[in-house]
């Protein structure tokens, strides 16, 4: 054991609310900046623990890029605890924050120079958005982008106006679809992986970012793995129940990875040999 | 300083004196069980015990303890519990599984709330004086131990050596100053005990030699005896609960009655109880019985070695015993495994 004085790994900082707004009915967007006055220091993929003193801490991703200034955007799904609480924040509340924690989307490592195809299901375009903002603002590093979102029904869209000023960029290819269509939706009708035969994957040299619900990954990646794509070149983030983030607490454990600290970000290839993990 | 080799008197006589000095928790008798509890005379320790029903991992990692405090402010505080206590007559399996969790919580990243605990514990190890029912720390390697502990009691006859290894040690003896030193004899006799007690402690035969242990799992996630095993599982994580080298844990917060201030609290969680790994929207990712029930071994034999370098089982039979339906016995796992991979 060491002799120095360590610090507290389950001592939340403050952070304040910048910004509250609801998205959707179940979903609240949140703009926070650290009460230290620095950014968080995070990169596109990771997680913060979030607390509510007297309710608890969930981990929840961070949805923008570190790009993006010094604060930082989570979105919440009122389906918890904590995250019921989180419902009821409004703007200069403050929240306890621990983090940033896992491993992050290889945007400055193998997506680099590559063509980039975005999946995302539902709540998954949360993180992945992080990767998105990223990739934007540091468009002449990568090839082309495809970003692929799904979700249940037209209501259900996240960040719609955002997704509507990726399609108007050039050199993006957005398409979206819903699981049912109805008078708000004229678009595309189907699950995510309707998409994904749309659009042209050269495989030697595109890296895919895959993140939805856990039944969303199977689909995704054999429709993939049919599109020739290396099991190398795709990454999924996968969600487990993270609850202390440093490795200890045992629940987000998938076989012999603790999800918290060797993921939430994987390289398809280094777990689809894991019994537990899609 | 010497080993020393006191007689039973001058035993109880030097606990007195630490019980009148410091906290010293030891095992004493439940009804026709042990358990480690605080002791408040000599005359209560047990050093006869055959095994206690939770291991003395309870005062390093408790069931329930404070990590943080808040008040109205919504600030959380550090709560660290760094109150100076004796540990005494641990067996060497618990002392292995204690050396383990030092690694553990310090692994990466230091948990304050453990360490601050552990550095303040002064342990007082005593070799097995009786076998328990279903103690197969023989097989495990772990009947003895020769690190982390402070002093080294071994019963020999009618007295007892006393051995102290660390500066902590040898201020808790230092009221044996006058007594007399072992004799190259009597260290002699403790070897043999402790030899003796290699052999003694296997009442369940584990036929995996140990280093062959990782491997085996590794071949075996679709093995029928997960199965098998797991079908009369009753999911009640008492395994766990009895467990010297499970540290898994829940965090909930605790409010007062002022709903105001309160307490961000960890207590011992369970792998093996329905909802372990359950998230938001009731995913459960390891909603079958006996995934859960594989998960346990896995970590014991395959996740820990790798983590730590050491198989995270010591062989103290507590789960044997817990388990209502019979069915946690890690050396039946273990040997099955064998049997239908030949």
């Amino acid at each position: 054991m060491s002799a120095q004085k360590a610090t507290d790994i389950y001592l939340p900082e403050q952070a304040t609310v910048l910004r509250a707004e609801p998205m959707t009915k179940m979903e609240r967007f949140f703009e926070l900046k650290m009460n230290s006055g620095k950014p968080l220091g995070h990169m596109p993929g990771q997680f913060v623990e979030v607390s509510i003193p007297g309710v608890g801490e969930a981990p929840i991703s961070v949805s923008s890029s570190p790009t993006r200034g010094d604060s930082f955007d989570l979105v919440v799904r009122n389906v918890g605890n904590v995250s019921g609480a989180m419902h009821k924040l409004e703007t200069v509340e403050r929240v306890g924050i621990r983090g940033p924690f896992g491993t992050s989307f290889p945007v400055d490592g193998e997506m680099k120079g590559k063509d980039v195809v975005f999946i995302c299901g539902g709540l998954g375009l949360v993180p992945v958005r992080s990767a998105i903002q990223y990739v934007l603002d540091n468009r002449e590093d990568y090839g082309r982008v495809v970003i692929l979102v799904g979700t249940k029904t037209a209501s259900d869209r996240l960040f719609s106006g955002e997704i509507e000023q990726w399609r108007a960029s050039q050199n993006i290819t957005v398409l979206e679809t819903v699981d049912h269509r109805d008078e708000h939706w004229s678009g595309i009708e189907g699950v995510i992986t309707t998409l994904i035969p749309l659009v042209k994957l050269n495989p030697s040299s595109t890296v895919a970012i895959v993140c939805g619900p856990p039944i969303m990954y199977k689909f995704v990646i054999v429709e993939l793995m049919r599109r020739k794509l290396p099991t190398g070149s795709i990454y999924v983030s996968l969600e487990r129940r993270m609850k202390c983030g440093v490795g200890k607490c045992g629940h987000c454990q998938i076989n012999n990875v603790y999800v918290c600290k060797c993921g939430p970000v994987f390289r398809f290839c280094d777990v689809d040999n894991l019994e537990e993990a899609i | 300083m010497n080993a020393k080799k006191i007689d039973i008197t001058a035993l109880d006589e030097w606990v007195d004196g630490c019980i009148a000095e410091r906290t010293v928790y030891g095992p004493r008798a439940k009804g026709d069980r042990f358990v480690f509890g605080q002791l408040e005379r000599a005359g209560e320790l047990r050093l006869d015990y055959d095994v206690t029903i939770l291991p003395p991992k309870k005062y390093l990692q408790p069931q329930k303890e404070a990590l943080l405090s808040f008040g109205r402010d919504g600030k959380f505080e550090s709560v660290v519990d760094d109150s100076p206590f004796v540990l005494f007559g641990v067996h060497p399996y618990d002392m292995v599984a204690i050396n383990q969790m030092d690694t553990i919580f310090t692994l990466d990243d230091e948990d304050v709330h453990y360490t601050a605990r552990r550095k303040n514990a002064v342990i007082v190890v005593n070799d097995v004086e009786t076998v328990s029912a279903n103690v197969f720390a023989g097989c495990m390697g772990t009947a003895t131990v020769d690190k982390g502990f402070d002093i080294l009691l071994t019963r020999i006859g009618d007295a007892y050596l006393v051995d102290a290894r660390t500066d902590k040690g040898e201020e808790l003896a230092g009221a044996l100053a006058d007594a007399p030193d072992a004799s190259e004899a009597d260290i002699e006799d403790r070897k043999k005990i402790q030899e003796k007690n290699t052999e003694l402690l296997k009442k369940h035969d584990l036929k995996v030699p140990l280093s062959e242990l990782p491997g085996l799992l590794a071949g075996s996630m679709e093995h029928p005896v997960w199965n098998e095993k797991s079908r009369t599982c009753y999911s009640c994580g008492s395994c766990n609960l009895v467990c010297p080298t499970c540290y898994c844990f829940d965090v909930q917060d605790d409010v007062d009655w002022n709903l105001e201030s309160g307490t961000r609290c960890r207590s011992w969680d369970a792998c093996l109880l329905r909802d372990f790994a359950t998230v938001a929207g009731d995913h459960n990712f390891r909603r079958r019985r006996s995934d859960r029930y594989r998960h346990r071994y896995y970590r014991k034999g395959g996740y820990m070695p790798e983590k730590i370098g050491e198989i995270g089982c010591v062989g103290c039979g507590r789960c044997v015993t817990a388990c209502t339906a019979k069915i946690a016995n890690p050396v039946e796992v273990f040997n099955a495994l064998l049997e239908k991979a030949q």
